[in-house]
């Protein structure tokens, strides 16, 4: 018999007690036990980036972390991007200028984007190719994902001195 | 207009940065069981035995199913029935599907298929062309046409038999050249998954990942015996489909089944190695050139031969052979022209549709020996196509209608912004630019399945509070579809795209559109929406004129209002008056495309209600010492007749463009034997997302896009496809870029720096600088169909049909 464990997972901001079997990853608890779908899988090998999310604020594959690892860290998802309603500048942008197609490279995409804004306020051109290099996307050719994020970084920078 | 032409937020765009988008994998049902397939580990075999009783009495199983549970084959060509769900006895690539366990969760499945036990017959493995043409037994397929050759065809398109070979041997300049492409596969982000589910009265719902619900829900009607108002098919969003989830697939039919056995519902999800083995992706393609052209730049005539890689099943393969030669008469004026083309089985996974289908291959060969062409005749690459570009509506030698050609403008932009006449032939050493062009069909004028309904159905709901609701059988694959449904019935009715619900791809509730293939969706679908939008319109203004004392047509619909002059109603308001007078307000569109010239048999692949036109050009540098290419910049611009959301169809293009470039450098399915010792079998050489290269973020270059607008007027708004044109001037430009930087010629896709590197050591040996195919195998082509162009007093019959190859395989 293959016995569970449980632990406490910091997700999103919010606690949640999970029960599960100690070899599965991060994605699999993520998607199976906590029901939280936003998070891909394309390889499940660490290959294609899907199923990125930030754990203490760096991208990590998820597919690649036991998620017994992850007890006492924070874990963020595409599902905690926005803010109630209103969408993180990273989504609207995204939506806005077409980086988003099929949608299914988006979430890591996003993440992965996200954390590089939070080190990286005003990344060059170069360094958002550098960023999202470990994302494949099939659908867009990149470029609109690039201007996405620059439109973000702009946007966040302006309400930053805004307020 | 106020919709059309502005970009915007696609309508699905929130749910898709929010993780909203349901995909098939995120489906999750109460009791749902799991489910995970065996496959044939060797590339031909007959089964002998299989006993399933340790992995039927494995903990947490309850159903285990193989090929005695399924006696009907299927196949997405009616001619070409020829899988099963699970092989009952002839198993035909590394992947083959023979049985299925399904479990309490993924991980029991898995642990019970190592419990079956499969005995195999080895059969002599055909593993490429030359095999199967060499090799009639062991048979891959009973049906096929001749030996291991599934299918041949020939036709000449001429004023009398023979005339190609003759007109082209006469001409000033003669052009023979050999190209190969070799195979590559979609590679969508998102594995293929099913959810199949019977519901409470015990009718069967299939969720899936699929780009044709309406073939996958007769499929399921025939495989399972189902009457088909038994039967649901929810395409879900895909997660990129490039062709790849076109076909109808074993998965699909097994999970259904296994449902339907345990009235439970059933989840199957592919891993990414089977995704490599389902494949259905581009046919490796070996193919001949024979050109004449005249000594100011005219094409006399042109004699392709093309060698089709088929794989282990039919899947569209037949089309995919007349594709291989059908549009080279579409975007250069060409006088005749004769096409004989095989399709051959071998033991790999089966080929299929890719972006571009079957055309990409052609389309390699056709731009790169104009390249050579331009230079033998000393003309301008750019001068030389805008010579010859056929006439808007027009017929063209093998009967196909042109409607409207931007290709003139695509050029002319393209080589304006890159400054091509500047650096063609001018640049340094190492560094050059390649133009290419390509055209493609807006839709596919011919269904799948023979008949003569409609191939889009489009139906509206509008009530009082103003809702309208578009209901379609199209699916959503990333590519904008619903986008394109909503902005249509917005602009017409003049309300905002975010108030519009639209409800697409569920064959159980939506009217049947065949699926997003053929680049056909915007022309079809677009038509359907255009004719019920009118029809609702036209019952609100016939209401509102009556009540504002104006005539119908007098009246604006904007901005959520319909309004004369300065009177006016909200759009809430006149719908609401138009249910008092009509009662509860609905219409339906649906579109056929017109029906095509030629009459002779094998006229049906080709015909689209339009065509769209592409021009690219790559700038390439090319280090000698290495081989290595780089791309710093392309150049594209597509015809699409009309934008209708300029911020996806961008996408499109880019979208393409990345794809292309990704085939031309790196992308190949390819095979190897695994060592004798192992069981020597021909496996996929690198099934992988890490393996199987593909361009990252680091090595797409920056793309300069325009969109040239040339109004069609067969198309909705006159707007044509921009989903899988852009992709076919890529790869030749790419190598015509090489061509112009360090002077080789590489005449086979994907161009990898060590064919550059060895082309530069032949050249540097002072022989042929080229890397590429060296022999056209000899192919027991039939006697063509022939058929006189339009020009030549034809009919668009053929003069004469095909004769049955003799029963004779030549060797090579």
């Amino acid at each position: 018999m293959r016995r569970n464990v449980q632990l406490n997972l910091s997700v999103n901001g919010e606690t949640v007690e999970a029960s599960f079997a100690p070899y599965k990853t991060l994605l699999e608890v993520l998607r199976e036990d906590l029901a939280l779908t936003g998070t891909k899988h394309g390889c499940e090998l660490g290959e294609c980036g899907a199923c990125a999310v930030l754990v203490d604020g760096e991208p990590q594959l998820s597919c690649l972390v036991l998620a017994v690892e992850c007890e006492g860290r924070q874990i963020e998802t595409v599902e905690g991007l926005a803010r109630g309603a209103e969408l993180h500048p990273l989504q609207a942008a995204f939506a806005d200028l077409g980086a988003a197609q099929c949608g299914y490279c988006t979430p890591g995409i996003l993440m992965t984007a996200k954390a590089l804004l939070e080190r990286e306020p005003h990344p060059s051109r170069e360094r958002i190719r550098e960023a999202v290099s470990g994302n494949l996307c099939r659908c867009t050719g990149y470029q609109q994902i690039y201007e996405a994020i620059e439109a973000a970084a702009h946007h966040m920078e302006r309400v930053a001195r805004e307020t | 207009m106020k919709v059309i032409g502005k970009p915007r937020r696609r309508v699905d765009g929130r749910a898709k940065v929010t993780g909203h988008t349901r995909f098939a994998d995120d489906l999750v049902l109460p009791r749902m069981l799991h489910m995970r397939l065996l496959r044939s580990p060797h590339p031909h075999a007959h089964i002998q035995s299989l006993d399933a009783e340790r992995a039927r009495k494995y903990p947490g199983v309850h159903l285990v199913l193989t090929g005695k549970d399924f006696p009907v084959s299927f196949g997405i060509l009616p001619v070409t029935q020829d899988e099963y769900p699970l092989a009952p006895e002839h198993v035909r690539y590394v992947g083959d599907p023979v049985a299925a366990v399904v479990a309490k969760d993924e991980q029991t499945a898995s642990e019970a298929l190592d419990l079956i036990e499969v005995k195999y017959k080895l059969l002599k493995t055909i593993s490429d062309p030359i095999e199967a043409l060499q090799n009639a037994e062991p048979r891959i397929h009973a049906y096929s046409e001749l030996g291991n050759i599934h299918r041949l065809q020939a036709f000449e398109f001429a004023g009398r038999s023979n005339e190609v070979s003759e007109a082209i041997d006469a001409s000033d300049h003669v052009f023979e050249d050999l190209f190969f492409y070799e195979g590559n596969t979609h590679l969508p982000i998102e594995q293929h998954a099913s959810v199949a589910e019977v519901d409470g009265e015990g009718k069967l719902t299939l969720w899936s990942s699929t780009q044709v619900p309406h073939y996958v829900h007769r499929s399921l009607a025939r495989v399972l015996q189902l009457p088909p108002t038994q039967i649901r098919v929810i395409a879900t969003p895909n997660g990129g489909g490039f062709g790849g989830k076109c076909d109808v697939c074993n998965h699909e039919m097994v999970v259904a089944k296994a449902t339907m056995v345990l009235g439970r519902p059933v989840k199957v999800c592919l891993n990414r190695e089977e995704v490599f083995y389902m494949h259905r992706g581009r046919h490796p393609v070996l193919m001949k050139f024979r050109t004449g052209v005249t000594r100011d730049g005219k094409l006399t005539g042109m004699h392709l031969q093309t060698l089709v890689d088929g794989g282990g099943y039919g899947s569209y393969g037949v089309a995919s052979t007349f594709y291989t030669g059908a549009l080279q008469t579409v975007t250069y004026e060409l006088p005749r022209y004769k096409f004989e083309a095989a399709r051959v089985f071998t033991n790999k996974p089966p080929c299929g549709p890719k972006r571009g289908h079957g055309t990409p291959q052609p389309r390699f060969g056709q731009e790169i020996q104009l390249d050579r062409i331009a230079e033998k005749l000393g003309m301008d690459p750019a001068e030389l196509r805008l010579g010859m570009i056929v006439k808007p509506d027009s017929l063209t030698a093998n009967w196909l209608k042109i409607g409207s050609i931007g290709l003139a403008e695509c050029i002319n932009q393209v080589v304006a912004r890159s400054s091509f006449k500047d650096r063609y032939r001018k640049l340094p050493f190492g560094r050059g630019v390649g133009l290419a062009c390509g055209s493609y069909l807006c839709g596919a004028g011919l269904p799948i399945y023979w008949n003569k309904m409609p191939q889009s159905g489009v139906q509206l709901l509008v009530d009082r509070s103003g809702q309208v609701t578009v209901f379609c059988g199209a699916t959503e694959i990333g590519q904008g579809s619903d986008d394109v449904l909503v902005a249509i019935v917005a602009e017409v009715l003049g309300i905002d795209p975010f108030s519009v619900r639209c409800i697409t791809g569920d064959t159980g509730i939506t009217p049947v559109d065949l699926g997003s293939y053929s680049s056909r969706v915007t022309v079809m679908m677009g038509n359907a929406a255009l004719q019920a939008s009118e029809k609702i319109r036209q019952m609100i203004a016939e209401t509102v004129s009556g009540e504002l004392g104006v005539a119908p047509d007098k009246l604006a619909f904007a901005n959520g209002r319909v309004t004369f002059g300065d009177k006016s109603l909200t759009f809430a308001e006149a719908a609401g008056l138009a249910e008092e007078k009509f009662g509860t307000l609905g219409s339906v569109g649906s579109y056929r495309p017109p029906r095509a010239p030629g009459r002779f048999k094998g006229a049906g692949v080709g015909p689209s209600p339009a065509y769209s036109y592409t021009a690219c050009v790559v700038e390439a540098e090319v280090d000698p010492a290495t081989g290595w290419i780089t791309v710093p910049k392309i150049w594209i611009a597509h015809d699409i007749g009309r934008t209708i959301n300029p911020v996806l169809a961008r996408g499109q293009v880019e979208g393409s463009v990345y794809m292309g470039l990704s085939e031309a450098l790196m992308e190949e399915q390819v095979f190897r034997r695994l060592p004798p010792k192992l069981s020597h079998a021909l496996v996929h050489k690198i099934p992988s997302l890490l393996e199987y290269k593909s361009l990252t973020s680091l090595d797409m270059p920056e793309v300069d896009t325009v969109l040239v607008e040339d109004p069609d007027p067969n198309c909705p708004f006159g707007a044509k496809e921009v989903g899988q044109g852009p992709l076919l001037p890529v790869m030749p430009a790419v190598a015509n870029a090489i061509y112009d930087a360090v002077g080789v010629r590489i005449d086979e896709i994907p161009i990898t720096p060590d064919k550059v590197l060895k082309a530069l050591e032949l050249k540097a040996a002072g022989k042929e600088a080229r890397v590429g195919p060296s022999a056209f195998p000899a192919v027991p082509y039939p006697q063509p169909v022939e058929v006189a162009p339009p020009w030549e007093g034809g009919d668009g019959n053929a003069r004469k049909g095909a004769e049955k190859p003799k029963l004779k395989v030549s060797a090579a």
